[in-house]
């Protein structure tokens, strides 16, 4: 649960930007359901922005869920490390996020479920409080961007990709993965690029 | 129920089959031999798409540098000198945050 309390600040203040921009489209109640329920910050951002420009229902829950399809690989990548039955797999795979599954992920393909489970608690409780901030005093908030906190994701991303780099198998799919999130970045619909990163991995195939 | 309701529903029952749908078709079972080498390179590729589409990516589908590239260059640097993970997110924001008051 340590490891996840460095993203409390930074949770806590994209909760509270998401309260912000949730709250006149959906009000106040709608937007922290949202965030309990969905809990994905970068998919409610994509949802939320699609129904604020006066976008309809299929548009708003397809891009959601396009953004969220990382999750599949991901899923796939934790599963083994999982407890129990189907039920309770299915349970403990919801605690999966971003930078919990990165902090949980052994670098071997192997993944720690304490540490991904423990990790999630402190930013599910940053994220909802967060959110119900921004969504009741929204306007009394400045912008979280002024103190730089969205720039400690990519920088705790490229630290944990930092600790990958073990073999040139390893750099080739970054490199890959990276490439192909940026050429689709202007062409494809948010989250698109990162689902499609994952097929960098496939350079793993040949590698056993 | 209203348009955003709905779509909250859709999304929340959506995202948790997404997770759910892994771990509930492997059950226990250890990756198949042949995946394992894919598997342990989803981590690399993923992550390194995290990091340009967080840093380069925007809302409206361009890409720019900016001040969250320079605290990510900030970042890169204060891992090459081998500074514990804490402060590497903490010297990025610190950056991030300065360019922007500037």
């Amino acid at each position: 649960m340590k490891a996840g309390l460095v993203f409390v600040l930074p949770t806590l203040a994209i909760g509270m930007s998401f309260g912000v921009l949730a709250e006149p489209v959906m009000g106040a109640t709608a937007a922290i359901v949202m965030s309990i329920l969905v809990f994905a910050g970068a998919a409610q951002f994509a949802s939320v922005s699609i129904l604020a420009a006066g976008g309809g229902l299929f548009s708003a829950v397809s891009a959601g869920l396009l953004v969220n399809a990382r999750f599949l690989p991901m899923g796939l990548a934790v599963a083994p490390a999982l407890r129990g039955g189907k039920l309770r797999r299915a349970a403990e795979a919801q605690a999966m996020v971003d930078a919990s599954w990165a902090l949980a992920n052994r670098g071997d393909g192997t993944f720690d479920r304490d540490i991904m489970l423990g990790a999630t608690i402190p930013q599910a409780a940053a994220w909802w409080t967060g959110t119900a901030i921004g969504a009741f005093g929204g306007a009394l908030l400045g912008d979280p961007a002024t103190l730089g906190l969205d720039a400690i994701f990519p920088a705790f991303y490229l630290a944990l990709l930092a600790e990958e780099m073990r073999d040139y198998g390893a750099l080739s799919s970054a490199l890959l993965g990276a490439a192909i999130a940026l050429v689709l970045v202007p062409f494809a619909p948010p989250g698109i690029p990162v689902v499609a990163a994952s097929a960098a991995a496939l350079l793993g195939l040949r590698s056993r | 129920m209203s348009t955003a309701w709905i779509a909250i529903v859709l999304l929340a029952v959506g995202t948790i089959a997404i997770k759910a749908i892994g771990p509930v078709t492997l059950g226990g079972e250890a990756l198949p031999p042949r995946l394992e080498g894919v598997v342990s390179r989803l981590a690399p590729s993923l992550l390194a798409a995290l990091v340009v589409v967080d840093t380069f990516g925007t809302t409206e589908r361009t890409l720019v540098i900016d001040e969250t590239a320079a605290g990510l260059a900030a970042a890169a640097v204060a891992l090459a000198l081998r500074l514990p993970m804490f402060v590497v997110v903490v010297i990025a924001a610190a950056v991030t945050a300065g360019l922007r008051a500037l």
